[in-house]
């Protein structure tokens, strides 16, 4: 939004002719017009006096255990780059909404957050719904939005949007990613079972499994279905189905207190010993459930991100944030932490993109929004890519759990990193129906292993 | 039927006992909440923050006792002087300050009072426990497991919920029933619980009923929190999970029906552990069809009684 130049001040009335109501109300409304399209109308808009960064993640509800470590990062994160001078010598500064209330909710506080906030990009957000909903938002208002965190496929499968990006990958890959792991490491499995949470992730990310499952490995024997909900605190009774139906796999992508609870009382009951376990989001439990999960069951973290990666980029980078997040937090950082910081270091990137591409000049919304297509940026364990569809390429860690002293918690060994492009859908393409072409083909193609290095 | 039942005899079997132990924990949860109801024709949402903030107590207690050193057996009667202590710290301010001073307006204002404290001991319970998983699994790791036969493999369940979840709601219906018809405290609150004017007239202190039977509620909420923290990862949220739950029990029962607590927890409990084995889709709204069948054939809850409207 421009802003006004002190150096001229008009005093109020000064030669104007009197404003009858008709008068005023058109004049509003010429401001106003003014106001929304002033952030694009202007060719060569001045270095801010800050970037302003609205971001919607979960602050209360069962899914703040996600949302507040993510805001943590973000906290953290934006401090060090401030210390640093900013962006272009422009400082950010965070303007945190919670996704907490609901769809409505974060919609409203998007509408706020571009056209009373005034903020230059949006990190929105952790739940499907919310980004499925605010991806048409940020065309409708032309605000760049970074979908940080949610998982759905579908975002950029059905629709094309110029303002919204994914900085990480999506539920493709990163169910994928565990069925090769399983299917190269344990081959023989011919029975199996799910325990999902029954709500749009519970369920499409089975869909994306079973779909990939009967192409790859057509004749597994599905023993159970089971879609407790949301926010269950117990599943002793599914235990009990599962441990008399002995199923070689159990698959789970669970989350949360609600997965911390699920590994807790099979631990308790011993269904570890009898069935495998597939837990694609269990890295985020881990610190938590400590020694309750056992060795040999296989775990994930929605993309590469484990403090022990086996190669990162930079060792050092992922180092200095491990240790720092957990110095002024208290705990090891999760998944959605990783996730924000490849939301700030790609806005990071695609500023100075642009700003390079205009030869040092601060860049206007459409110039920004230019730059995250293509856009390559470092994450705290490798590099990400944004597709020209705006769909984040990023690697996946799939790896067994094993116990070490090192830790009071399991750790991943026998770690496979698989390359982001090599498991996501092709642009242009549906999951369900690419998920069909697979062939066993890709399990020849995966990387080697890693095991833990103490 | 004979060939269904010789096939999935020993399933049923699992599933009862899965049933009894849901039932059980159901119970406790709902139980407080259709006593105050039945009290202080009150609907109070904050039952669940009560639950919540009862298995926070009971679980940072229990840590407490880990680190302290002292001897593990203490995380029991810790359950209960988790609950005694929410009760008492909660229970008479809440009942006092906020729902005597408005018992004489429209019920919809105490129920939106009811909620907004909802809100606010949500915001408490983060401040106070933050938002990561708080566990304690003392008392469940004590009692070990017991194998269950099941053809010629056995089925491991813990002892805490085979025994001592069923166990501690069943002593609670027979001392509430007790409670309530064998003592002059107990009938006192029969009579409030009937008709608090008349009550009144009778030289009852109706006020102090209502008090006792709130703190005891909200006791009853902490207690069913504190049982359930040893197997549960308590996270901000399982209040509102809980009280969902916790208004089917209490409709399908009849409002203020101890008894019918007990019975309508069963028909629940049973009624998703049957689902889980034989049709896993219906396990979500198995509580729900329940209250609407019995609410269909007896408005007033399984054993509810009719009340005359007075004009």
């Amino acid at each position: 939004m421009p802003h006004p130049n002190p150096a001229a001040p008009l005093a109020p009335g000064a030669g104007l002719p009197p404003l009858g109501r008709r008068g005023v109300l058109q004049a509003g409304l010429a401001a106003g017009s003014l106001l929304l399209a002033g952030r694009t109308a202007q060719a060569q808009p001045s270095r801010p006096q800050e970037i302003k960064i609205g971001i919607a993640t979960y602050l209360s509800g069962p899914a703040s255990v996600f949302g507040v470590p993510g805001r943590q990062a973000a906290e953290m994160l934006i401090d060090q780059l401030n210390a640093e001078g900013g962006i272009g010598g422009v400082k950010l500064r965070p303007i945190f909404v919670d996704e907490g209330p609901g769809v409505d909710h974060v919609v409203g506080e998007f509408r706020r957050l571009a056209q009373s906030e005034d903020v230059d990009l949006i990190f929105s957000a952790i739940s499907s719904a919310d980004c499925l909903a605010c991806a048409p938002l940020a065309d409708e208002l032309k605000r760049l939005t970074i979908l940080w965190d949610c998982g759905t496929q579908r975002i950029f499968e059905e629709a094309r949007y110029d303002y919204a990006f994914r900085t990480q990958a999506n539920a493709t890959p990163e169910v994928l990613a565990a069925l090769l792991y399983l299917l190269k490491m344990k081959p023989d499995f011919r029975s199996l079972a799910v325990v999902n949470q029954d709500y749009a992730w519970g369920r499409d990310s089975w869909d994306i499994w079973r779909t990939a499952m009967n192409t790859l490995k057509p004749g597994v024997r599905v023993v159970a279905e089971l879609f407790p909900r949301f926010g269950a605190t117990d599943y002793s009774t599914e235990i009990t189905r599962l441990l008399a139906l002995r199923p070689d796999v159990v698959f789970s992508t669970t989350w949360g207190g609600d997965l911390d609870t699920l590994i807790r009382q099979s631990a308790d009951r011993r269904l570890f010993e009898r069935s495998t376990f597939v837990l694609p989001l269990a890295e985020s439990s881990m610190e938590r459930v400590g020694k309750a999960l056992p060795a040999g069951h296989i775990v994930g973290a929605r993309g590469d991100h484990w403090f022990l990666h086996p190669n990162p980029r930079d060792p050092e980078l992922l180092r200095r944030f491990t240790n720092d997040f957990r110095q002024r937090f208290g705990a090891y950082p999760i998944y959605s932490c990783h996730h924000m910081a490849q939301a700030i270091f790609a806005t990071k990137a695609a500023y100075e993109k642009a700003m390079q591409a205009k030869g040092g000049g601060w860049p206007t919304d459409a110039e920004l929004a230019q730059a995250f297509r293509g856009l390559e940026f470092p994450s705290l364990t490798s590099t990400v890519r944004i597709r020209e569809d705006g769909q984040g390429l990023e690697d996946q860690i799939i790896g067994t759990t094993m116990a070490t002293d090192a830790y009071p918690f399991p750790v991943m060994t026998d770690m496979v990193v698989f390359k982001g492009e090599s498991i996501t859908t092709p642009a242009g393409q549906k999951s369900a129906d690419w998920l069909k072409t697979l062939t066993p083909a890709m399990l020849d193609q995966m990387p080697q292993p890693i095991a833990y290095k103490p | 039927m004979a060939d269904w039942l010789a096939q999935n005899g020993l399933l049923l079997g699992l599933a009862t006992l899965d049933g009894l132990s849901n039932a059980a924990a159901i119970f406790m949860v709902a139980v407080g909440l259709n006593l105050v109801f039945g009290v202080l024709r009150v609907l109070n949402v904050a039952h669940g923050s009560l639950y919540a903030i009862g298995g926070y107590t009971a679980a940072s207690l229990g840590l407490l006792l880990a680190a302290s050193g002292l001897p593990d057996w203490l995380a029991f009667p810790l359950l209960l002087v988790a609950a005694l202590l929410v009760g008492a710290v909660l229970g008479p301010p809440i009942e006092k300050l906020l729902l005597r001073r408005t018992r004489q307006h429209e019920p919809v204002l105490q129920l939106l009072i009811t909620f907004a404290l909802f809100m606010i001991l949500e915001d408490l319970q983060k401040l106070v426990w933050g938002v990561q998983p708080v566990v304690n699994d003392t008392p469940l790791r004590l009692l070990g497991t017991v194998d269950v036969p099941f053809g010629a493999d056995v089925i491991p369940f813990t002892t805490y919920q085979l025994f001592v979840l069923p166990g501690v709601a069943l002593v609670t219906l027979v001392g509430l029933a007790w409670f309530l018809r064998r003592t002059l405290a107990g009938r006192m609150i029969v009579a409030v619980t009937a008709d608090a004017e008349a009550a009144r007239a009778m030289g009852i202190d109706a006020g102090r009923v209502m008090l006792l039977t709130f703190t005891a509620g909200a006791a009853l909420a902490a207690l069913g929190g504190a049982l359930a923290s040893p197997t549960v990862s308590l996270v901000p949220g399982v209040g509102a999970q809980t009280i969902v739950l916790s208004f089917a029990v209490v409709a399908t029962a009849g409002l203020g029906q101890v008894e019918g607590a007990a019975l309508a927890a069963l028909l629940i409990g049973l009624g998703r552990a049957f689902a889980v084995y034989f049709e896993p889709e219906l396990e979500v709204v198995i509580p729900y069809l329940i209250m609407v069948v019995v609410l269909l054939v007896r408005p007033q809850g399984l054993f509810g009684v009719v009340e005359t409207r007075r004009i």
